[in-house]
């Protein structure tokens, strides 16, 4: 029994039926992860993108340093890092939290590189037309470069959201109770590791499925000469 | 903290990763070949297999998949009455290869599809047979073009061995996860720990980099 429900362990399709309403439970929290760690990855990486592009050589460089090492480390490590670590300065947050953050830090570095990438290739031409034409850096950032570079960033972050799903399961470590745990304890419990562990599979193949399914339908929606902004 | 005390143990675990790192990596560019190559075949069944073998690996969770072939695939071959059961090293290797393997058939399909269509009209006005041309011609030119792509892989990889501790493999991250147990000093360890796998992985980038400018000169000149 988890959560309250109970299953049925006759044979292993009515097992398989009986431990899919305690397998969704722990997809919504699979869901709630990704989704966090998204948003975190999202604005964190915007600023080290931003952090990386500055003039100065000592802001630039400490930046493009860190998200080489943020990069370069594993999740399982720097999740470790931060559950460990940060309570000792004082900052306890609750073990989802943590894990949220850990996939935030850990794909920052992957989409400071999108944002990167999405707003070098907007041509120099571009900006020097809107500058020529007397619009300010703000505006000519704002009204020109970003509504171009948009197309091309917003499909990458959304790879980036399918790969954050799918690290999820290193959360278990710190018993977050996301799909892939609950089918250990499920397993832990019923002697059958199987049934719930094939099923997760099958599920993450879903979930990714209607994920890239999403992304691929963004990429072809969006106008691709720019979105504009107001 | 007696770091001498605890040098030995993060050698040890480290040995085990950077031993892990390379058998996966190795065994994930033959998976790529086969699986990339599978897909471009003529032949449908091979074809539909390699698209579902990249699917499945590339859908789900490493972390799943390890712990699929570690807890599950022994009693799914109980069920079939032969003997799964797989030793942590081998279950990671695998599980990690699978999985890079996935990826990398996408890059190593990408790069072949990229070579020029007139080089396969040349190749077989030249008579070529079909073996000769992907072995010949087209692999050996699309093999530059997937260096740089498989470079981020390995990396990948290597940072991806660390889950195998989850299975009780005494890699870099085990052994690290002992001694903070031990010592209770969280900072410490975990500070050299991921200095540790930073170290390793600019020494992969490194070889990578080598790698990729030796097959730089495979690459087509002119046209």
């Amino acid at each position: 029994m988890l959560f309250g429900i109970e299953w049925d362990t006759a044979d292993n399709w009515t097992f398989a039926w009986s431990i899919l309403p305690i397998l969704l439970r722990g997809m919504v929290v699979t869901i709630q992860a990704t989704l966090l760690g998204f948003l975190v990855a999202a604005v964190l990486g915007l600023v080290l993108a931003g952090l990386k592009s500055v003039r100065l050589r000592w802001i630039a460089w400490p930046a493009r340093a860190f998200t080489e090492f943020l990069r370069d480390t594993p999740l399982l490590v720097q999740l470790f890092f931060l559950y460990y670590v940060l309570p000792e300065y004082g900052l306890v947050l609750p073990a989802f939290m943590t894990g949220a953050l850990a996939l935030g830090v850990q794909y920052s570095a992957y989409t400071s590189e999108v944002y990167r990438a999405g707003l070098e290739s907007i041509t120099h031409g571009q900006t020097e037309a809107a500058r020529a034409l007397d619009l300010s850096p703000l505006r000519t950032f704002g009204v020109i470069v970003l509504p171009q570079a948009l197309p091309r960033i917003i499909p990458a972050l959304g790879n980036y959201l399918v790969s954050i799903m799918k690290d999820v399961p290193v959360l278990s470590v710190v018993s977050i109770l996301e799909m892939l745990n609950v089918a250990r304890i499920i397993g832990d419990r019923s002697f059958n590791y199987m049934v719930p562990l094939t099923m997760v599979g099958a599920l993450y193949l879903v979930l990714t499925l209607v994920a890239s399914a999403g992304v691929r339908y963004l990429d072809e929606r969006l106008p691709k000469r720019g979105i504009p902004l107001r | 903290m007696e770091w001498l005390d605890y040098a030995r143990p993060l050698l040890l675990g480290a040995r085990v990763t950077i031993e892990l790192t390379l058998y996966s990596t190795l065994l994930g560019a033959v998976f790529s070949f086969a699986f990339g190559i599978g897909r471009l075949s003529g032949h449908r069944p091979l074809r539909w297999l390699s698209i579902a073998l990249i699917e499945v690996f590339r859908g789900t969770s490493l972390l799943v998949q390890l712990f699929w072939l570690f807890f599950a695939l022994p009693v799914a071959g109980d069920l079939l009455g032969v003997d799964l059961r797989l030793s942590p090293v081998v279950a990671g290797t695998l599980a990690l290869s699978l999985n890079i393997g996935a990826y990398g058939a996408e890059v190593v399909r990408g790069a072949i599809q990229a070579v020029p269509a007139t080089q396969h009209e040349a190749a077989k006005a030249l008579d070529f047979t079909p073996r000769q041309i992907l072995w010949r011609i087209a692999v050996p030119q699309a093999v530059p073009e997937m260096m740089p792509s498989f470079g981020n892989l390995a990396i990948q990889n290597l940072k991806d061995t660390a889950l195998v501790s989850l299975i009780g493999l005494g890699d870099l991250a085990f052994q690290a996860e002992r001694i903070r147990n031990f010592t209770q000093d969280s900072v410490s360890v975990y500070t050299v720990l991921l200095l540790m796998y930073f170290g390793m992985a600019l020494v992969l980038a490194a070889i990578m980099r080598l790698l990729e400018r030796r097959a730089g000169r495979w690459r087509a000149r002119g046209t």
